[in-house]
């Protein structure tokens, strides 16, 4: 029931990761598409295409959190005792960023409207990189059991970190301009669908050299990753490295309904051999997921949330999302 | 020794879960608020009540937004601030956040689809989009406040050697003060949503704007909030005999009672002061009476409370006074809405003085009052203790870190988020008063279309 707990953690911290991400990436090209007048058209996208999904999107955060200190209680504690400055950074973060989304929709003048988009658009970089840092403070073992002799600092500021942060950026930036591609071409916007497929391709190049660079970094930081992607990790990482690839080639041709698949396969992969590279353990190599893990009651009733959860939630978002489809035709 | 987080740690928690409980009635009762008069509109093809509709659902989801931000802090923090917390009791007290989370989901969902589908349904299939929202609002409360229940009467877990071995997940989550903490802070969101809308529209009619849309704006949610406040009040009379039978320490200190007696006066306002209460106005034996229907009715005091975890005097005197505030200000909304009653019965109309009107602007801040003394009785009346019995509040708190910058970065963003909030309604407010709906964009709801032609 253990392993089942952590199948559930790393799915619902993959799907934060690829809906999430979508979601901090579009911010991303909001704070970069310039000026009020140049980046009008662009940003208009943006807030069409997020509006109404943009905080469905983020409940998946609270999912991995309740998951993450129900299901493993201790791990989660040594997590916030040793990763309290990017954590609490992330968080105040998320705050800037839904409150900036939520009020420049009704802002009227510019500078209003600026102000509330420049919240929005920095904490869509910045709360990702921070989560990113996170995520390789815990790749490279850096949470000691109940935060125990932790460092406040070198916990996340640290070579496999700042990869982990870059990362998560370039991430986030690669799959939202595919997003937005696909949406431009279904709202009929040649001029949008190219580009944010040209930024699409420019994110990809970014994130696959960063990824290459990764590569010497963890060996050098953090070795037991290392070695255990290349061992039970790989075909992950190889269809990860794959999708890529395809990504890379196919980014001009096919259609971006295509290419969202394939985004969507290089970071879910990428997320989940990471999970499976740090099996059995939980942190480091001193806390196991089995030793981490909460009575069996308490496990299944996660489960049960989860499945409810799917059965519940997953026909409404589906539901929502060919609204939001059926509801951009009407417009156009 | 007292840790130094401490004190920056409570500071914090109680800042931002007041700041979110003032959000929590608009995304839980507004919502119904909202259906009542789409439901007019469409059954008697009311127009006003339909453009209320329209335009309340774009102000639900302005202060959802704002309530799902706040709500995201909240959960980082049980972490960051209360390790000692989550890391030993989490497989327990995680159980009831995890349910919420499927509320959340699906609260979020439909509000998205609600707001989104004006004019893109059927006008009454999209009406029956907003139900799962007031569903799911009153799920999610239930979940939450079970979480805060078990603090309060923890049960269903079995400790060895300091940690949690077994749970039972059906008695954490339906603990001994689930059914009526839940159901006073169910009604305590439509009191509080009916009153601050009521208000605002109060506030229109005292300038004169008398229309028929201000009238209908004013008369449901004040009827909502009108018919449920006496209900609340006698659900919080059961409440207090609960906290007398279940929580003894902490209805010592909502009564101020220094020394366990029988004939205990009901003592409004006064503070302790060397262990004896100071200038309060008794009522002699009323409190023994509310509490067993007997003015001979024992009531343990503060000082049955063992001294190494019997609260401070101030703490008593917060949760006292706070009582005595939420109790005072529930009678005056009562008041209120009698005075709404009598002239309703009279006259099939408002009272005609302008004097309650005046009252109706106020009586939204007064309610939000009540909302949250009424939480200051229950969290600081279970001090010492965070969960009772089990975890002192000091064996809970981090000692990672520096929390007063934390705790300093969210003052100024928050005031900053709550100044925006205001601001932003405002901008609506004034948009809808020169007459165009049609600007009003908000998030989750559709935006102009995008240009094809650039
Ligand atoms: C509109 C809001 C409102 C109103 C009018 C009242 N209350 Fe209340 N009260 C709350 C809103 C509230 C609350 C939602 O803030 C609390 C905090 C926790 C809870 O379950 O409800 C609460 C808690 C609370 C508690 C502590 C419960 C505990 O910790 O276990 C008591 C004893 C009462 N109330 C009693 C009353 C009485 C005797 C009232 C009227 C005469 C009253 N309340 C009116
Ligand atoms: C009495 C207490 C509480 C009630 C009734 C309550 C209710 C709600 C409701 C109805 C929402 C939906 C958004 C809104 O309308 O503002 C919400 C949002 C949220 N609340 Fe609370 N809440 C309470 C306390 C807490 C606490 C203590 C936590 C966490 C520790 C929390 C975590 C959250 C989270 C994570 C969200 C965002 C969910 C989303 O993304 O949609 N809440 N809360
Ligand atoms: C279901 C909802 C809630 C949960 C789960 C919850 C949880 C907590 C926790 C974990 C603490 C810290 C430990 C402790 O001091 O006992 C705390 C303290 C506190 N909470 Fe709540 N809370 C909830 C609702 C609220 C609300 C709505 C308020 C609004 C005013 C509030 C006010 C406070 C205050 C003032 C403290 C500090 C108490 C003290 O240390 O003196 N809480 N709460």
């Amino acid at each position: 029931m253990a392993r089942a707990a952590s199948a559930i953690l790393f799915a619902a911290v993959t799907l934060y990761a690829i809906f999430g991400g979508a979601d901090f990436g579009a911010g991303f090209w909001d704070l970069t598409a310039g000026g009020a007048t140049t980046g009008r058209r662009p940003r208009q996208l943006i807030d069409a295409s997020m509006g109404p999904v943009w905080e469905a999107n983020h409940v998946w955060l609270i999912f991995c959190l309740v998951v993450l200190w129900t299901a493993f209680p201790s791990a989660f504690a040594s997590i916030t005792r040793t990763l309290y400055v990017p954590l609490g950074l992330a968080a105040l973060g998320i705050v800037l960023r839904g409150s900036g989304f939520a009020f420049r929709h009704v802002a009227v003048s510019t500078s209003e409207q600026r102000a509330e988009g420049a919240a929005f658009a920095a904490s869509s970089v910045i709360t990702p990189f921070f989560m990113g840092t996170v995520a390789g403070a815990l790749a490279s073992g850096r949470v000691p059991t109940n935060g125990v002799g932790a460092n406040g600092i070198t916990s996340w500021v640290n070579p496999t970190s700042l990869l982990g942060g870059v990362l998560a950026v370039a991430a986030c930036a690669h799959l939202a301009a595919v997003f937005l591609a696909a949406d431009a071409r279904s709202r009929r916007a040649p001029d949008l669908e190219s580009y944010f497929r040209r930024r699409a391709l420019a994110a990809a190049v970014f994130a696959g050299a960063v990824a290459v660079a990764g590569i010497f970094v963890l060996r050098a930081d953090a070795s037991r990753l290392f070695h255990r992607l290349l061992g039970p990790g790989l075909p992950l990482v190889a269809l990860s490295a794959g999708a890529g690839l395809a990504g890379l080639a196919l980014l001009g041709r096919v259609a971006p309904g295509w290419l969202r698949v394939i985004a969507v396969i290089a970071v879910g992969s990428t997320v989940l051999g990471w999970g499976v590279a740090q099996y059995p353990y939980l942190l480091g190599t001193h806390l196991r997921v089995s030793e981490a893990a909460a009575p069996a009651s308490t496990l299944w009733s996660i489960g049960l949330v989860a499945l409810a959860a799917a059965l519940i939630c997953g026909p409404s978002l589906a539901f929502l999302y060919r609204l939001q489809q059926r509801g951009q035709l009407e417009v156009n | 020794m007292t840790p130094s987080q401490l004190l920056p740690a409570r500071e914090q928690i109680a800042f931002t879960l007041a700041f979110h409980i003032v959000l929590v009635p608009f995304g839980v009762a507004f919502t119904f608020l909202m259906m009542i008069a789409n439901y007019r509109g469409l059954k008697h093809g009311d127009a006003d009540a339909l453009l209320l509709a329209r335009r309340w659902s774009k102000v639900a989801a302005v202060l959802f937004a704002v309530g799902a931000v706040s709500g995201t802090v909240l959960s980082f923090e049980l972490g960051l601030l209360w390790p000692g917390l989550m890391g030993t009791f989490g497989a327990a007290y995680g159980i009831p956040f995890g349910v919420e989370g499927i509320f959340f989901f699906l609260e979020a969902i439909f509000v998205a689809v609600y707001i989104y589908g004006w004019d893109r349904m059927p006008p009454w299939r999209h009406f029956w989009t907003g139900l799962p929202v007031v569903l799911a609002g009153a799920g999610g409360t239930a979940s939450v406040v079970a979480a805060n229940g078990w603090m309060n009467l923890p049960g269903g877990i079995t400790m060895q050697a300091g940690k949690v071995v077994a749970v039972r997940p059906l008695a954490v989550f339906f603990n001994r003060a689930f059914w009526y903490e839940t159901l006073h802070m169910l009604l305590a969101a439509y009191v509080v949503a009916g009153f601050v809308v009521a208000g605002v529209y109060a506030a229109g009619m005292l300038k004169g704007r008398r229309d028929r849309y201000h009238r209908i704006g004013f008369l449901i949610p004040f009827t909502v909030a009108a018919a449920v406040i006496p209900v609340q009040i006698l659900v919080g009379d059961v409440v207090a005999r609960e906290a007398f039978h279940q929580e003894p320490a902490k209805f010592a200190a909502i009564e101020i009672l220094p020394k366990t007696a029988s004939h205990v006066p009901e003592t409004l306002g006064g503070v302790l002061i060397g262990g004896k209460v100071r200038f309060g106005v008794r009522i002699p034996s009323a409190a023994s009476l509310l509490a067993g229907y007997d003015p001979n009715t024992r009531i343990n005091g503060l000082d049955a409370i063992p001294p190494g975890v019997r609260p401070k005097p101030e703490l008593v005197d917060t949760v006292h006074l706070a009582f005595d505030t939420m109790v005072a200000t529930a009678f005056a909304l009562l008041g209120l809405a009698g005075w709404f009653a009598v002239g309703w019965w009279r006259r099939r109309d408002l009272p005609a003085s302008r004097w309650f009107l005046r009252g109706a602007a106020a009586a939204g801040a007064v309610s939000v009052v009540s909302l949250e003394t009424g939480w200051i009785v229950t969290e600081v009346g279970r001090q010492p203790w965070t969960i009772v019995g089990l975890l002192l509040t000091r064996d809970a708190v981090t000692r990672s870190g520096n929390v007063w910058y934390f705790f300093g970065a969210t003052v100024v963003l928050y005031a900053a988020v709550g100044t925006a909030t205001v601001l932003t309604l405002r901008e609506m407010r004034r948009r809808w008063r020169s007459g165009s709906d049609e600007g009003v964009t908000v998030p989750y709801g559709p935006v102009e279309p995008v240009d094809v032609a650039s």
